[in-house]
Order: C-alpha cells, then sequence, then structure tokens
C-alpha cells in the first residue's frame, strides 16, 4: 500500500513526486509509455510565461504568476536550464497597441512585477532584427525559458534519488475504490494507494472516469513546431509573442535554452489523442507567421519540425479537484501549464493534506540534483579531471553537440534511467544537433545494448515497437511486433 | 529484337542499340567509340559484375570483402550465399583469399580492409 | 603549449593525402587528429567498389583506397591520434582537441589543414511533413549500421534522393535481402553515376521516379509507409498524383553538407554556394596558414579528385610553412558565370598552372565551357555532356593568368 500514486510522469506528475519526496510518505508514479515527458511535455513552446495573459482571478491566472516565481529556485535546485529572457508582445498595428495596454492592465490585476509598455524605438533597440511593421509592444522581464523535458527528467530524478518509485509502461487501465484506498491496475498487476493523483495528461478525462468523475473532457491541440540550428539565433535574445487580434494569435518566435530558434506553434483543434504528425499547410504556416516577426530568419537552419498536443479542458480553466477524498484531478493543464508546474504541485499537496495526508518532512530530503555534467561548457581543468576518473568522457559519441560516451552511460544509469535512443537524446542532447543523430544514433543504439543488456534490435527510437534495426545482416529474422 | 544497354565506361552514359537475332548480335549502334561496343555486346551475352559485401568475424564484427575479378550477373544470388557462409578469423589483411575460385573460372573472394 | 609544424584535422582521404603530400615536400613534424577509431574517413564504410580509377587505373573498394593512404602515411611516420576529437580551432592556429588518454590538449600549430569532410542533409532540412517514427535514417547512418556494425535497419525500404550513396544503398540492401521498393529523386534527372543507375538499380528492378518526393511520412512506432506525389517545374507536389507506399524503412540520400562547424570557429570566411572556405590556388583560406581540402571544402563526386586536392593543399601548407608564414597578394579573383554553380578556387595568387573545379547548374548536351575576363573570351573548351553531378575541370595557364593579373576570370557555358 502506497500513500500516494501519481498516475503520469509528465512534467506535472512529476513536479508532484518531488514536492511528496520531501515528506515520509511512499510514492509511486505510473507511466504508461515508455520513458517520462512522453506527453504534452515533450513538445511546447518551453516559456516560462509571466503571468499576464490568463483571465483575472483564473487558477491559471493564480499558479502562473506562482509557478513563474518559483521556477528560477526549483530549476537552480534541479540543475535545470533557465533563462529569464524576458518576453515581448508585439504589435504590428497601430490598432494592436489598445490590446499591449489591456495586456498590461491584467498583467498589474494578476500580480506580475516589471511589466513596461514600450514603444517602437525601444523594441527595437530590444530586438533588432524584429519587423519592420512592429509598432511596439509589452515587455515582461519575467518571462524566461526553461526546457521542458529537461524538468520534467530532473524532477522525477530527484524524487526517484529521495524514494519515490517510477513505473513505467504501466498503463492504468481501471481504478476501485475499496474502503480507505485506491486500487489501480493495468490489467496485470495491481497497485494500491491512499491517495491518486491523476496526472495523465491527455487522457486525464478518461481516468477520472474511472473513478465515476465525469465533470470535465478533454480535447487535443496540435502545435507544430520548428527548431532552428544554433547559428540562427542571432541577436534574438526575447521571446517574441504576437499581439493576439481578429487575425488570430499568431506564433512566437523564442531562443531556447540550448541556443536554438524555435518557432511555432500553431493551434489545431482535432479528435484524435495520438495523432501529433506535421502537415505541409502547418508547416508553412509557421514559416510565413515567422518571417512577419523577423524577416531575417534563416529558414535554410531548420533542423527539425515536429507537433505536440495540448490538452484542452471543457472548463477553460486548470481543472484541479477533488470529485472523492483522495482523488485529486491534474488535468487540462494547457499553456501555462509548465509555467505554473511548480505551483500547480504545492496546490494538489495542500489539497491532500488538507484531506489528510500527513506531511511529516524527511530529514535527508536532498532539494539538489547535480546538473547532467555539461562536459562542452567545462573548463579545460574540470574536463580533464572528468576524464582522468573516467575515460568515457573523453570520447566523443555526438560531434554536433560534443556529448562524449560517458555522458550518455549516465543518462542509462541515472535516475530516471534512459532506456531508448529519444531517452537518451533528451538526457543528453546526443542527436538533438544538425545531423539528427545521422552520426551517433548507430552509436547509441551500441551503448544502450550493452548497457541493458540487451540485443541490438530490441533497442529502440522510444518503446513499443519504433526499433532501430531489425536484426542481423543476412539472418531472415523478422522484427514485427503487435 | 532489339536491347537497350546504358554505356557505364564513362560519364558520357550513351545509349546503344543492340539489334539481336536470337543470341546472334547483328548490330550495335548509338555508341559514340569502340569501348560502348564491347561494353554493350558483354552486356548482352554475358553481363559481369563485382560483388562487395560482408561476411561474418567470429567474434561477431563483419569484415568486407570483394571478388577480385567481375562475376557472371546471372549467378550473383548463388554467389552472394556462398559468401555468406564464409566466417573469417583474425587476423586478416587486405587482400586474404577466403574462398578460392568461386566461379571455376579463377575468380576469388579476398578481403577489402584489414582486421587485426 | 605543444607547438607541431603542420595539424592536419581528420584521418579520411583528404587529411592522409595533404599529410603525405606536405611530408614529401619537406614539412617533417606533422600530427593528423582523427574522431574514428581508425584511419580512413568515410571510405570505411564505403566497402563497394569503383573508387580509384582515374588515380590507380584499378576498381578499389573505399577500404582498399583508403589503406593506400594509409600505408603512405605509416611508411613516413607521420603521427596520427585516433578516437580524437578537434573542439576548438582560432583563427591564430591554436587546436583544442580532447581523447581518453590525453585528455583535453592544446597545440599551437604552424599550418592547419582543415579535412573533415562533409555530413549528410537529415529529414529535418527537407520539412517532410508527418509522424516521426523509428526507420528514418540518411543512407550514410543505414550503411553504417549494415557495413560497419552488420544490422540491417529495416526490410522495406523507399529511398529518398538518388545520389550516388542512395543508390549504393539500394543494392547493398537488396544483397541483403530487403526489398527496396523504389528510388525517388524530387528532379527531372538523377544526381547519381550512370554506372550506379544501371549496375543498382537496373540489375536489381529498382524502379527510379524522377520528379518525385515524399510528401508525408506514416506510422507511429516505426515507419509503416509513406505517401509520395510527382512535382510539378517549380518541385511542388502535385497531389492529384499522390499515392500510398507501403514500407517500413525511408532512407535519405539528399544531399552532402561540408562539416565547417570548426571552420567558422576559427572565423574562416566561407563560400555561400559551396558551403566550404573560401581559397587559393593552394587551398590556403583567408585566414593566413589554415588550408581546406576535401569534402569539408566542396562535395566531391570521386575520392580520385578529394586525392588531387589534398596534395594541392599539402604543398600549399608545405610552401606557406617554408615562406615562413608570409601570405601572397591575391590578384586574380574566379567566378562562377552562366551556367556554372560555383568554382573553385575562387581566388587564384600566383602565376602557375591552376585547374580550377566547376559544377554546372543543370544536364546539358554539347557545350562549351569558356573562360571571360570581362567580356573578353580566353579560351574554350568542348564538352558533350555536362550535370550537376560530375565536378568539371578547367585549366588555365601560367601565361594566360600572367596576362590577367589583378582581373576576374569568370567561367561559364556557351551553346556549342
Amino acid at each position: 500500500m502506497y500513500d500516494v500514486a501519481i498516475i503520469g510522469a509528465g512534467v506535472i506528475g512529476s513536479m508532484v513526486a518531488r514536492e511528496l519526496a520531501r515528506y515520509q510518505l511512499s510514492v509511486v508514479v505510473l507511466e504508461g509509455a515508455h520513458d517520462v515527458a512522453m506527453g504534452t511535455t515533450k513538445a511546447n513552446s518551453a516559456i516560462v510565461h509571466a503571468g499576464f495573459d490568463a483571465v483575472v482571478g483564473t487558477l491559471k491566472a493564480k499558479l502562473n504568476v506562482a509557478g513563474s516565481e518559483a521556477m528560477e529556485e526549483v530549476c537552480r535546485e534541479l540543475g535545470v536550464k533557465y533563462q529569464r529572457n524576458g518576453s515581448l508582445v508585439v504589435a504590428y498595428r497601430p490598432q494592436d497597441m489598445e490590446k499591449v495596454r489591456e495586456l498590461y492592465d491584467r498583467g498589474q490585476k494578476n500580480g506580475v512585477r516589471g511589466l513596461e509598455v514600450i514603444g517602437q524605438e525601444e523594441l527595437r533597440k530590444m530586438e533588432p532584427a524584429i519587423s519592420e511593421e512592429a509598432v511596439g509592444a509589452l515587455y515582461a522581464p519575467t518571462g524566461a525559458i526553461v526546457c521542458p523535458y529537461e524538468l520534467n527528467i530532473a524532477s522525477i530524478g530527484n524524487a526517484m534519488d529521495n524514494g519515490v518509485e517510477l513505473k513505467v509502461e504501466y498503463k492504468v487501465t481501471s481504478i476501485e475504490k475499496k474502503d480507505d484506498a485506491y486500487e489501480i491496475s493495468n490489467g496485470t498487476e495491481k497497485v494500491q494507494a491512499r491517495f491518486v493523483v491523476n496526472a495523465a495528461g491527455m487522457y486525464a478525462d478518461h481516468v477520472a472516469a474511472m473513478v465515476g468523475d465525469t465533470s470535465f473532457s478533454l480535447y487535443p491541440r496540435k502545435g507544430q513546431y520548428m527548431l532552428l540550428d544554433h547559428d540562427c539565433v542571432g541577436s534574438i535574445t526575447h521571446t517574441l509573442f504576437n499581439v493576439p487580434n481578429e487575425l488570430g494569435k499568431g506564433i512566437l518566435v523564442s531562443p531556447t535554452v540550448d541556443q536554438n530558434l524555435l518557432l511555432g506553434p500553431t493551434a489545431e483543434n482535432q479528435e484524435d489523442r495520438e495523432d501529433m504528425a506535421t502537415t505541409a499547410e502547418g508547416l508553412q504556416m509557421v514559416q510565413t507567421n515567422a518571417l512577419k516577426v523577423v524577416p531575417s530568419v534563416n529558414l535554410r537552419g531548420v533542423i527539425t519540425a515536429f507537433a505536440g498536443l495540448r490538452a484542452v479542458g471543457s472548463t477553460g480553466d486548470f481543472i484541479l479537484t477533488s470529485p472523492m477524498k483522495g482523488f485529486w484531478n491534474a488535468a487540462g493543464i494547457e499553456s501555462p501549464g509548465l509555467s505554473s508546474a511548480p505551483a500547480i504541485a504545492k496546490y494538489l499537496v495542500n489539497g491532500m493534506a488538507k484531506q489528510g495526508l500527513e506531511l511529516v518532512e524527511k530529514a535527508d530530503f536532498n532539494p539538489i540534483r547535480p546538473a547532467l555534467h555539461d562536459f562542452s561548457k567545462m573548463s579545460i581543468e574540470e574536463k580533464n579531471e572528468m576524464i582522468r576518473k573516467n575515460p568515457l568522457y573523453g570520447h566523443i559519441i555526438c560531434r554536433c553537440e560534443s556529448i562524449s560516451e560517458g555522458e550518455i552511460v549516465d543518462a542509462i544509469r541515472q535516475n530516471p534511467p534512459a532506456r531508448d535512443i529519444d531517452g537518451v537524446k533528451r538526457r543528453t542532447r546526443a542527436g538533438m544537433g544538425r545531423c539528427q543523430g545521422g552520426f551517433c544514433g548507430p552509436m547509441v543504439t551500441e551503448i544502450l545494448a550493452k548497457e541493458m543488456q540487451i540485443p541490438m534490435e530490441q533497442v529502440t527510437k522510444f518503446g513499443g515497437g519504433s526499433y532501430m534495426n531489425v536484426g542481423r545482416t543476412r539472418e531472415e529474422q523478422s522484427h514485427e511486433k503487435d | 529484337m532489339e536491347r537497350e544497354i546504358i554505356c557505364t565506361s564513362c560519364p558520357m552514359g550513351c545509349h546503344v542499340m543492340v539489334e539481336l537475332d536470337g543470341e546472334q548480335i547483328v548490330k550495335i549502334t548509338g555508341n559514340t567509340c569502340a569501348r560502348g561496343e564491347r561494353y554493350a555486346r558483354a552486356e548482352v551475352t554475358d553481363p559481369k559484375r563485382t560483388i562487395t559485401t560482408t561476411v561474418a568475424l567470429v567474434d561477431g564484427g563483419v569484415l568486407p570483402i570483394k571478388s577480385d575479378a567481375p562475376l557472371s550477373k546471372k549467378n550473383i544470388d548463388q554467389y552472394l550465399k556462398q559468401i555468406h557462409e564464409i566466417v573469417a578469423e583474425r587476423p586478416v589483411l587486405i587482400g586474404d583469399v577466403l574462398l578460392a575460385d568461386i566461379d571455376g573460372n579463377g575468380v576469388n573472394i579476398v578481403a577489402t580492409q584489414n582486421a587485426f | 603549449m605543444r607547438k607541431i609544424d603542420l595539424v592536419v584535422i581528420g584521418g579520411g582521404p583528404a587529411g592522409m593525402g595533404a599529410a603525405v603530400a606536405a611530408y614529401d615536400a619537406g614539412v617533417k613534424d606533422i600530427l593528423v587528429l582523427e574522431r574514428d577509431h581508425r584511419l580512413g574517413g568515410i571510405l570505411e564504410q564505403c566497402i563497394h567498389n569503383g573508387f580509384g580509377l582515374h588515380r590507380f587505373k584499378e576498381e578499389l573498394t573505399g577500404p582498399e583506397y583508403a589503406w593506400r593512404f594509409e600505408k603512405e602515411l605509416r611508411a613516413r611516420e607521420i603521427p596520427f591520434r585516433l578516437n580524437t576529437m578537434v573542439l576548438d580551432i582560432t583563427s591564430d592556429r591554436v587546436i583544442t582537441a580532447m581523447n581518453s588518454e590525453e585528455g583535453v590538449f592544446q597545440i599551437q600549430a604552424g599550418a592547419i589543414i582543415l579535412a573533415m569532410g562533409c555530413r549528410e542533409r537529415p529529414r529535418g532540412a527537407l520539412n517532410t511533413a508527418g509522424t516521426r517514427p523509428a526507420g528514418i535514417y540518411t543512407a550514410g547512418t543505414a550503411q553504417r549500421f549494415i557495413n560497419i556494425m552488420g544490422y540491417m535497419p529495416g526490410k522495406k525500404v523507399v529511398i529518398l534522393g538518388s545520389g550516388d550513396i542512395g543508390l549504393i544503398m539500394a543494392r547493398r540492401m537488396t544483397w541483403e535481402g530487403a526489398e527496396v521498393k523504389m528510388v525517388l529523386e524530387l528532379m527531372p534527372y538523377s544526381g547519381g553515376l550512370t554506372r550506379n543507375i544501371v549496375q543498382c538499380l537496373q540489375d536489381n528492378d529498382i524502379p527510379l521516379l524522377l520528379s518525385h518526393t515524399i510528401v508525408e511520412v506514416h506510422g507511429k512506432e516505426r515507419v509503416t509507409g509513406v505517401t509520395i506525389a510527382q512535382v510539378d517545374e517549380k518541385r511542388q507536389p502535385m497531389m492529384e498524383t499522390a499515392r500510398f507506399v507501403e514500407c517500413d524503412t525511408v532512407l535519405l540520400s539528399v544531399g552532402l553538407l561540408p562539416e565547417n562547424e570548426l571552420t567558422k570557429k576559427a572565423d574562416v570566411p566561407l563560400d555561400r554556394m559551396t558551403s566550404g572556405a573560401l581559397v587559393d590556388q593552394r587551398r590556403m583560406t583567408e585566414v593566413p596558414g589554415i588550408f581546406a581540402c576535401g569534402n569539408v571544402l566542396h562535395v566531391h563526386d570521386l575520392v580520385d579528385y578529394v586525392s588531387e586536392e589534398s596534395e594541392i593543399a599539402g604543398r600549399g601548407a608545405a610552401a606557406f610553412l617554408q615562406a615562413g608564414g608570409a601570405k601572397d597578394d591575391c590578384h586574380i579573383t574566379v567566378k562562377p558565370g552562366k551556367g556554372v554553380r560555383y568554382t573553385l578556387p575562387q581566388r587564384i595568387c600566383a602565376e602557375e598552372e591552376t585547374t580550377v573545379f566547376f559544377r554546372v547548374t543543370d544536364v546539358h548536351q554539347a557545350v562549351k565551357v569558356v573562360v571571360k575576363a570581362g567580356d573578353q573570351v580566353l579560351q574554350a573548351k568542348k564538352r558533350p555532356r555536362v550535370a550537376p553531378g560530375e565536378m568539371e575541370t578547367v585549366k588555365l595557364t601560367a601565361k594566360l593568368l600572367a596576362e590577367h593579373k589583378d582581373q576576374t576570370l569568370t567561367i561559364e557555358l556557351e551553346e556549342a
């Protein structure tokens, strides 16, 4: 019997897990996919919003500002790259400045610090590459960028280092309320817990329905993105939003913490909760709109295009509810969900405490998770010290991002262990660069096979049937899986 | 009957027409040099290809090999089968014969990489 | 800091050729840095034959061709380091490199020859829509899986791009028991050599669909198929021709890009057309003492030309070192004209016979290659056929160069 079972190891589930790891509780996180951070967290705008956008008085408004305020410290503890680069909501027509002032007022009411309405001249000084058409902007100095899956991985990793258990490939199929506890099942293995946190992302409404809560539903909204190479960032430092107007929300142009340039997203409502395919029209729309923001953006530097799904809730606000004692929903966590994550985690833990979860602090809780060695940024002396201890750090596997074999092996051995090619990529950036794993893919496959002691043909890109190869040459073995 | 052969003797890539009466070559046209005629003649009568592939090494790796002269194209599948049965043992040096006289005409299968 | 006269970055055919040529021209203090666990570069995975026809008058496989140069390097006892990654170079020729044994180390080089080769364009560069399943590889990645590691990337294959690596892999995978369904080429002509189209595709009954592309990738976990379509003359897909092709693997052979990240760190100016450095006839970049050769300079179709170029660079570096590092005043600029995509070298600094390499923009039958100074035609040479996939050359004599000092020479195509 666990004290708490968390369904879903996205950024919300993982931050709740880390929050609970502070206390003398037994906690298990159940993740349906092959790895953590595989849903909405994997593909979004990687923004910590300042908090001026959400409607005054909503949970979104309250938790965004609180989350944004807490984020820097959380990232510092977890060794996660965080950059308070500031954001600009840019107006391209004089009449849109009205909306800018409206956002300013709303931000003031939400308690966002440091907001400023700036004119064309100042805007051009801050962002020389911005379109000539830009007339002014709302400047939010507290706007920041963070890598969502890095934050996710570090949170669950730190939680695990402090005793939380993670079960991957555990797809919840039923939940039964028994006297004082819930019995969760995936069809083969049962897990009992006094409290349940439903952080099942795109499927949180299905999980809620398992305990009879049908008070809300979720709709997938696709966002398509393009990621550009390091040398495309140029002079751009701020996150550039458009003023939302009758022409739509436009797309953002933003540097990432790893010094790439991110363009996107589209916003397309759809039925399918799995369809993350990019479309020719979507990618065209991203490019066209990016050029409106920064006409000089180098679209030849595109490294990759991808799409993510937001879980849009039927209520319009975050759904942080407890339909019955001990069961908590964390649903409809669309934008500004990432920004709010630290505050959502605290909110849910407080909620559970009010229902009788005893929060007795652990004496040995360690909030610090050392950053995965950012080898490329170390001094020569630091590097040599590392290589002396472990020569694998001296052997570069990913040429584009300068990632060593030592870092890849670490990612496979540390919490939460990388189990596939994409898992290594998200933890180390090996394969994230301009050649997209062309050089290092076969080598990472080999390292995974060796470390996990599995045959080469069982190494996958991201679990399931996403195998990298079909076996030895000339051996007529098929690798068809259901 | 007429067959069209694209000559690969040089980058020109001439389209050479070979007129056939049964198996007899009646006329060759479209070539711009003597090499083209020779090539087309060989392609029609007994086209040959050099085989390059890998064979297994005892310890699990692979070793690239080639046939040290072109082999009849029509028997390539059979040759590949024979070659794939080879298991080489280190050390192997470039040029080492791994399978002698595969075709009865003295063509050998040789290593094309060193494996120490 | 350790000082070395000449450091060659890359131990593939270009780097080895340059090191040997520099040695023979009198430079004895040389170090070759190679990132892989053996010398030979990409040739080690190119196990097919066809290398060396120009240079050795015989058909070698890639590893055999590389071995010829490795033997030369070893005969001269030129030192090299394997498994060694160069992390940084500066314009004053300080090299920072790393390996497991020595850790991170720095070298002050008298001259540097860049010979890092090129890489393949990945899917992202194409903006192909669809899902992101496993089973999409560049042809070179598949080649490494098969020829070096002995693993098959898949069983039912569609190849996008008819460059030579794509064609070679079509045959290679067929011979390993895979079903190669088709090769698609966006352009109305193939970028590969005719012999490869005949021996890799026609021999194995693999269709080559010109003016076709992949418009969408399907499959959630592993590739399950692609939607292909014909493209119009603007290379835009015509959706009415779209159809689904079932496959578990997509190989991309859609172009090579010189790998110039280190070059950029040393502030070496690049040519937009070649994506490699701007060089003079000795292959010296605009940063004195830094030379470049092989596929890092511009993408070659034959390794024989890489070897030729590497020897020019090796001798050039030797001359630079022997002259005490002085830089010539460059006086002739070579530019591409009508029908020509790029020329190399882009500058000529001495009145010595110089071979200019160039690529054309389109396939032409019966053309004249014309060298001009302004409107004045200096020389013309007839060519029966030219194609973008095949590098062309034109020789400029010492006399011609002497007569046209301080001028711009244009290489262009005219109808014959």
